[in-house]
């Protein structure tokens, strides 16, 4: 079975953001970056296919050359070759429409499965998936937290506000995936020094114009300076008598 | 001035989800024209000047994307707006890749400024971006925040009856009901949530306690907690976790970790519990209380139900 996992190089969570100086977009200039936390467990549901049916995966990313590390990372903790679509614009773009799809659909074509994260931590579009399988055709389950694959039937769990939503489907299918999922494994030494023989390929993809144009970026407004109360158990009458006659929520 | 499609699901009993009748009241608010198009609500009436509700043996989200799709072709309209639920953000990239527009998720305002223009956050709510949707065909596809926009009025315009598309991939089997009917904290106006502070799992009771003194509270949680197995995943605020904006949240024992944060920011008022006084979260919050939780709890759950009992 030919698998993809989807992969995304964003700032790293810790980051605290500024403004680029034309104010359309992140300043990228002091940056941090790690793998989307959920593409983590994308890629280790990836990895766990294989080894229950057999396979390979292939680690794919939009993004520019640096990605090849989160790649790297991704070849170490399991997946067998690593391919980057160029898209050195793929940072201003906002958010991305069409394009990250469009970059997969040649390389998810061959493929059995897809798995994507549930969203990117960077733009929180959670669009890219399902927008891929519409493209493909293929079935989609977002957000899954539970997958079971017997030959080409597959059922999958996500929860909504309705409750667990239980699915069914048939592949070839893109599958985004929810914490809860898997526990993601860690690159081991020994993967390390395998992933360096693993190829990374690096592609022209096929770039699609954006359909969205970027009004203004901003930081959100700081929340006004709040204030101490007391301190321990003495401190609740005067905190309940603050919620009740000031913020009014009681 | 824009036609607007406003998709509105149904919760678990049936009716018109909260969130979807918000993402009414937004379209009816910038809109010139609104057509709602509901599913599972037995075509229960809507504020809205014309109401389409499909009718299916089956969900499927592509199934409800190609209706979608194909109401916005037939009516002529320039945008689709969809709750930012689990349903929602399910099928809204779905139409937008039927329809060739961008899909901007978890819009928390809107504005006419000669065409619709989007705010959403980014980067968990650390970065605040506008967009406009700038393809040929100028069509856009949204996700809307929950509590972000008013919601529409009861209606009077009953579901005229359609057959919802047949070719489904995914189809929906069974929703299963979440443990005991809990509240959810996405859902829930007031959130009392818990963290490593706490000590132990056990000490989450005192959580539950002053979460069930309040009557309509929801339990959360920091990943610390999550990640040690004390507390389920659902219960998780933050980045990878849930994005909530309930009026009232009380964050006990948390630190105010910048992910968690992200979640939680734009909560109407913030309560911290804490026996660190240069605990981060104290930066945020309106008040604070400074000491040891399994002391303080025990006394404000009671003072809690001394004020629900006499309010
Ligand atoms: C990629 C990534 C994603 C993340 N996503 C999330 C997320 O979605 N949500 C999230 O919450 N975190 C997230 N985190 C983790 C985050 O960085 C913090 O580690 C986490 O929020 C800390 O949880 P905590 O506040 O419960 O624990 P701690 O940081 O350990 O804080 C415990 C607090 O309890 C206080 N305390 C101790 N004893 C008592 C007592 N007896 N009474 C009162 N107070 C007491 C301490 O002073 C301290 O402030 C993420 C991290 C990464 C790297
Ligand atoms: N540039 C990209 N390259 C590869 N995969 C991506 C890219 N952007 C998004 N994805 C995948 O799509 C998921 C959802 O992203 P998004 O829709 O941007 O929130 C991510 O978790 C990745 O699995």
């Amino acid at each position: 079975m030919n698998i993809v996992a989807c992969i995304k190089r964003v700032p790293a969570t810790e980051t605290q953001p500024k403004v680029a100086a034309d104010g359309m977009g992140l300043d990228h200039s002091a940056l941090e970056y790690m793998l989307s936390f959920y593409d983590e467990i994308a890629l280790e549901e990836a990895i766990r296919s294989k080894e229950a049916h057999g396979g390979e995966v292939t680690a794919l990313t939009l993004g520019p050359t640096e990605a090849s590390k989160e790649l790297r990372d991704c070849l170490a903790r399991g997946a067998d070759k690593g391919r980057v679509s160029l898209d050195p614009a793929c940072h201003p773009r906002e958010p991305r429409t069409t394009p990250t799809p469009t970059a997969a659909t040649d390389t998810a074509r061959g493929a059995e499965l897809v798995f994507c994260g549930r969203q990117a931590t960077d733009r929180d579009n959670a669009a890219v998936g399902p927008m891929l399988a519409t493209m493909l055709g293929w079935s989609c389950v977002t957000d899954v937290i539970e997958l079971h694959i017997d030959g080409t039937s597959a059922t999958a769990k996500r929860e909504s506000e309705r409750g667990i939503e239980h699915f069914r489907f048939t592949l070839p299918a893109v599958i985004t995936c929810q914490k809860g999922l898997n526990e993601p494994r860690y690159a081991g030494l020994k993967g390390i020094m395998a992933a360096k023989k693993k190829p990374i390929e690096e592609a022209e993809p096929m770039l699609v114009e954006s359909a969205t144009e970027v009004v203004g970026v901003s930081l959100p407004p700081a929340r006004p300076a709040g204030r101490i109360v007391g301190e321990g158990p003495d401190a609740v009458p005067a905190l309940l008598e603050a919620l009740r006659t000031e913020a009014k929520v009681l | 001035m824009s036609k607007i499609i406003v998709f509105v699901e149904a919760n678990a009993s049936g009716t018109a989800n909260r969130a979807s009748l918000e993402a009414l009241g937004a379209a009816k608010s910038v809109g010139s024209d609104v057509v709602a198009v509901s599913y599972g609500i037995g075509g229960a009436a809507l504020d809205a000047p014309k109401h389409i509700a499909l009718e299916g043996e089956s969900y499927s989200p592509d199934g409800t994307a190609a209706d979608l799709a194909a109401i916005f072709a037939e009516e002529g309209a320039t945008a689709v707006f969809l709750a930012s639920t689990g349903v929602g953000r399910d099928v809204a990239p779905r139409v937008a890749a039927l329809l060739d527009a961008p899909c901007f998720s978890d819009v928390t305002e809107l504005s006419d400024e000669g065409g619709l223009v989007f705010t959403r956050p980014t980067l968990a709510g650390k970065l605040i971006t506008r967009v406009r949707a700038s393809g040929a065909n100028g069509a856009a596809v949204a996700t809307l925040r929950r509590n972000c926009f008013g919601a529409a009025e009861d209606g009077t315009t009953a579901g005229a009856g359609r057959p919802a598309a047949a070719d489904l991939k995914a189809i929906l089997t069974e929703i299963a009901a979440k443990e005991g009917g809990k509240l959810d904290v996405s859902e829930a106006p007031i959130i009392v949530s818990g963290g490593r502070g706490l000590k132990e799992p056990a000490n989450f009771k005192l959580i539950e306690d002053l979460a069930a003194a309040f009557g309509n509270a929801a339990v959360g949680a920091s990943r610390a907690v999550v990640d040690a197995g004390w507390r389920p995943h659902g219960e998780q605020v933050g980045q990878t976790g849930k994005t909530v904006a309930p009026g009232l949240y009380i964050a006990v024992g948390i630190s105010g970790a910048i992910q968690h944060v992200a979640g939680m920011k734009t909560s109407k008022v913030i309560v911290a519990i804490n026996k660190d006084p240069d605990a981060p979260i104290f930066k945020l919050a309106d008040y604070g209380i400074v000491g040891d939780a399994l002391e303080i709890l025990p006394v404000l759950t009671e003072a809690v139900k001394g004020a629900m009992a006499g309010a």
